[in-house]
């Protein structure tokens, strides 16, 4: 069972729709993880549908009503249903949807970069504000420290790694902000891999790590 | 123009559009509902005409899409929130928004501590509402202003003046308390 669960006003964004895209698409991926924020995440829904409810009406232009009755006629156009994607033939189970969905391919089909003892998958590499990456910390191993100007959340989708403030299994999820040098291990038993979603760039911190600065960006 | 309708007669109207088709029945949902979904987007700081059009276009969604609604899901109120929500975000942010699929088999089922509850719609919108109604003002206002009005915690901690620990604290208090009107349905 989880024990890292996002921030409430993490859960209340997400379910108002006021996250980007990267950072819902971690607590959405939690939420498949987690009965307990999907429940949340629920009561939330259903808090935000009575207070629409509640909200003083705006006055509608007034062809308003007959514009949308016009459209109502003729052929309808089956909107597209979220069909849910099936799980493939040997897909990889301990990647849930949406996350799954997002990939599109099998975790060992992903264009890995292998940097030292972490390997990295980029996604929605076009945005400005959020790096997202996939990672997998080799068993064992230890991330070069480094320190975060901004915020990163990490979801933890299979293996398990510590860091100062905790001890991450699957579906937790860590934060570190920028007063936290950052330096998680993966254990023993198998390599760690996490979704790790970052507000701003991120540097090296240790000795080793500012010489490495330029080819490394954990 | 004081009629409000209770969540049976909506869920009513509901079942005959999903059913029927009934264009009246249709017609009264929108009467209701578009402009409170108007009033949402613009909340939102969307200029009124890109408003109407969204308010528009999720009605026409209620429509087409209504044999995908499912009481025993969601209440009416909320369904229309999360296509409204979800039109906002592909319409201003030109993002898709990612979600749960309840059929994966990748998701972790409920555990016996945290059910996944079953909902009888009509039920949780009238336990909702109650809850809201005994609300202190002040905690009434700051759920208001932190569901719709795209504040951060802290943007409202700086708009009342308020430490951003009395916002959280505060909300938190309003949120746990309309939660458990919920936790109890279905005991
Ligand atoms: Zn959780
Ligand atoms: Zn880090």
């Amino acid at each position: 069972m989880t024990s890292h669960h996002p921030d409430e006003s993490l859960l209340q964004a997400y379910a108002i729709g006021n996250l980007g895209e990267p950072l819902a698409l971690l607590v959405a991926t939690h939420t498949a993880l987690c009965p307990l924020c999907r429940n949340a995440v629920r009561d939330l829904e259903s808090i935000a549908g009575t207070l629409l409810d509640d909200l003083s009406p705006t006055a509608l232009s007034e062809d308003s009503l007959s514009s949308v009755l016009a459209q109502l006629d003729g052929r309808e156009t089956a909107a597209a249903s979220e069909a849910s994607s099936p799980v493939a033939e040997g897909a990889d189970t301990i990647l849930p949807q949406p996350l799954r969905g997002y990939l599109g391919r099998r975790l060992s089909d992903l264009p890995w970069r292998q940097r030292g003892v972490v390997a990295d998958v980029a996604l929605f590499p076009d945005r400005k504000d959020f790096t997202t990456r996939l990672l997998r910390i080799r068993k064992g191993c230890r991330v070069p420290l480094h320190r975060h100007e901004g915020l990163e959340l990490t979801l933890v989708l299979s293996g398990a790694f510590s860091d100062s403030q905790g001890h991450y299994l699957r579906g937790d999820i860590a934060v570190a902000n920028s007063s936290v040098v950052h330096q998680p291990v993966a254990d023993d038993d198998e390599d760690c891999i996490c979704l790790a979603v970052t507000d701003a760039p991120v540097y090296l911190a240790g000795p080793i790590g500012r010489l490495l600065n330029f080819a490394f960006k954990y | 123009a004081k009629y409000r309708p209770t969540p049976e007669q909506l869920l009513d109207l509901m079942m005959a559009v999903s059913v029927s088709r009934d264009r009246d029945a249709f017609a009264q949902i929108f009467h209701y509902y578009a402009p409170r979904v108007k009033s949402y987007i613009r909340s939102l700081k969307v200029e009124e005409k890109s408003a109407e059009d969204i308010a528009q276009e999720v009605l026409l969604t209620v429509w087409r899409c209504a044999d995908q609604y499912d009481p025993q899901k969601s209440a009416l109120s909320t369904w229309i929130f999360t296509i409204a929500r979800n039109k906002r975000i592909d319409v201003a942010r030109r993002e898709k928004r990612p979600e749960i699929d309840l059929n994966d088999p990748a998701l972790v089922p409920e555990g016996p501590a945290s059910p996944d509850r079953a909902y009888d719609a009509a039920q949780v919108a009238l336990r909702v509402r109650a809850a809201i109604d005994t609300l202190p003002q002040e905690q009434a206002t700051l759920l208001r202003s932190s569901f719709f009005e795209e504040k951060s915690h802290s943007e409202l901690a700086d708009e009342l003046l308020m430490p951003l620990g009395t916002v959280k604290s505060r909300l938190r208090l309003a949120i746990t308390k309309l939660r458990s009107a919920l936790e109890d349905m279905n005991q």
